[in-house]
């Protein structure tokens, strides 16, 4: 807002250096962080507060997978399922770095197998099966562990009749397993095309990213699909995509509101509501 | 237009020279028949040198080769009575894919394939065989018709991938390739696929759901291109010839994965140097698969299918 009358006093005032604010903040353990569709600078702790939402415009912020559990799923009645799959380096992959060791080291850092974790638990007293990505053990990328664990995970849900919800959060392929990589796209379809036959339902979640192989396989192939604001979903990256038709792209193209006009999917639902959301639509589908 | 890969250019000097003869005269004229015979030895000798060991990276080249038989080729010399249907029956027609019904050794059959094009003018008409959202729904829309009419469905994959556009993601590219795939499990016919170039990712995979997977020996499938794996792995386009080798995108390496059922033998030096041999080759095999295939009935066909795709995966279970 400009005002224009009295001019103020100037006062000998300090002017705020952002970028050096922001890597003494890191410095401080990353006091603030910045929201990757508005680009304002949040304080990490009223984010963390916000379940891990935008303040100012309700982009919703990756989360753990204990922390999407905690929102989803009624107190204590989670348990993993298919704990014991871990990945190898069968294509003895080497870029920079070979994928054994690229594997183990990730393993330490984010303290799991892969990059998905299943289970069962409940949602408002409904039983369900779901799967859970986890995008900071290598980008959520689809490899074997993750297809075999999905597959697993939806073979249970038309043999045991439950439904299946998967939230989706992935930068696509595993690159480092090959051809297998791109199967598992295919052997999770069929998998749901199993579950579908039951007649049980299938819902997929995409949250902040879902791009490649994982749209172009279980995310769109939800009965519902489910976003949450402003996710990016797309199939093709948008750098891809930029680079190859050379021109701009739209404003707020691949993000979930886009996608909901387009008819891509059925509604964008707040990290707040979805629990709610979730379990008024099982109850109107199962019973 | 013959056209030569950089580490075939020692070829064209010698088979501009052939042609030449051949144009004005006859091979086996006595005046040049001493040049053609020295030529000849010329050609074979080199051959050996550059087609003797190919790399990954010399395959993948090839896999993309202007002058190999695309999937209309395949058509023509392999089918008769070809009729081509086209359009979704929603937004367009996608000439990326081309799809119908024809005739396989006096058998009915519907088709469907990525296209490529032989020269500019076809390439930008097919858009390199990258498809839109549009030429996976007509795949859909004619395997539905082949499955309703107990028609068997032969594929025929060679794409660098779908198209990754505005246009595309805006009426849902990854729906329609999720679809595809996810419809080719429903299917009660027998379905053959055949990776006759590229198989380039999620875009092949689309049409890629049969019963049996066949590879010409020089064709790749990859879950993405030496180029694109070298650019985000190596931060370096120009590594495209590592990433070949870690990707292992060749047909050896997928039967030795068993993702793929058979390597169908190529000419010496790829299927662009011998059409005629190309089809010959992979003839008699479509056929056994098609007579093998009949034996089983519908829920049969669905169900090994299914089986296939559930086995592929490499992990440990402790
Ligand atoms: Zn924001």
């Amino acid at each position: 807002m400009i005002f224009f009358g009295k001019k103020k006093e100037k006062k000998p005032h300090k002017e705020i250096d952002i970028k050096k604010e922001i890597k003494k903040a890191e410095k401080e353990e990353s006091l603030w962080i910045k929201c990757s569709s508005c680009q304002e600078l949040l304080y990490i702790k009223e984010v963390e507060r916000n379940q891990h939402i935008c303040l100012k415009c309700e982009y919703h912020f990756p989360i753990s997978v204990e922390n999407r559990i905690k929102l989803t799923f009624d107190e204590g009645s989670f348990n993993e399922l298919f704990g014991s799959i871990g990945p190898v380096d069968f294509l003895k992959f080497k870029d920079t770095k070979s994928y054994k060791a690229r594997l183990e080291e990730t393993q330490e850092q984010v303290k799991r197998p892969d990059a998905v974790v299943c289970g069962h638990g409940k949602i408002n007293g409904i039983d369900v099966l779901t799967a859970i990505f986890d995008f900071s053990f290598m980008g959520g990328s689809l490899g074997s562990v993750v297809g075999e664990k999905i597959t697993r995970t939806l073979e249970a849900g038309a043999e045991k009749r439950l439904p299946v919800i998967i939230f989706c959060a992935s930068g696509g392929a595993r690159m480092q397993e090959g051809i297998m990589s791109l199967m598992q796209m295919s052997k999770v379809s069929g998998a749901i095309y199993r579950l579908k036959s039951t007649k049980m339902p299938y819902i997929s979640v995409l949250t902040d990213p879902t791009l490649g192989g994982v749209t172009a396989s279980m995310g769109m192939l939800g009965d519902i699909i489910i976003a949450e604001p402003k996710a990016m979903i797309g199939f093709a990256g948008p750098r891809v995509i930029k680079e190859t038709i050379k021109e701009e792209l739209p404003q707020g193209f691949q993000r979930a509101e886009y996608l909901l006009e387009h008819g891509m999917i059925d509604m964008i639902v707040s990290r707040k509501e979805l629990k709610r959301q979730l379990s008024t639509l099982l109850k109107l589908i199962l019973s | 237009m013959r056209y030569y890969l950089d580490f075939e250019k020692k070829l064209e000097p010698y088979e501009r020279r052939l042609n030449e003869i051949k144009k004005f005269y006859t091979l086996d004229d006595p005046r040049y028949n001493k040049e053609v015979q020295s030529i000849k030895r010329k050609i074979a000798k080199i051959e050996k040198e550059i087609y003797g060991e190919l790399t990954n990276w010399q395959r993948s080249q090839l896999s993309r080769h202007v002058n190999r038989p695309h999937t209309l080729d395949y058509v023509e010399h392999l089918f008769t009575d070809f009729i081509e249907l086209k359009g979704d029956r929603k937004f367009k027609d996608d000439p990326a894919i081309v799809a119908g019904f024809a005739s396989f050794e006096e058998k009915n059959i519907a088709v469907v394939g990525h296209q490529k094009g032989k020269d500019i003018r076809e390439m930008a008409y097919r858009n390199f065989g990258m498809s839109h959202p549009e030429g996976y729904r007509k795949a859909v829309r004619v395997m539905d018709m082949a499955n309703r009419w107990g028609k068997p469905i032969i594929t025929f994959v060679d794409t660098p991938g779908a198209f990754p556009g505005i246009g595309a993601e805006e009426r849902g590219q990854a729906e329609a390739i999720a679809t595809s795939i996810e419809f080719m499990f429903t299917l009660t016919v027998p379905v053959i696929t055949v990776v006759i170039g590229e198989g380039g990712s999620g875009g092949a995979l689309a049409i890629g759901v049969g019963n049996a997977i066949l590879m010409l020996e020089n064709a790749t499938y990859s879950v993405i291109s030496p180029e694109g794996c070298a650019a985000i792995l190596w931060r370096d386009g120009s590594k495209a010839p590592l990433a070949a080798e870690a990707l292992k995108p060749t047909a050896h390496d997928l039967y030795k994965l068993n993702v793929i059922d058979e390597v169908i033998k190529e000419p010496f030096g790829g299927a662009h140097r011998n059409w005629q041999e190309t089809f010959n080759n992979l003839k008699p095999v479509l056929s056994r698969y098609l007579k093998d295939f009949a034996k089983k009935n519908g829920d049969e066909l669905k169900a090994l299918r299914y089986e296939k795709f559930r086995k592929m995966g490499v992990f440990e279970e402790k």
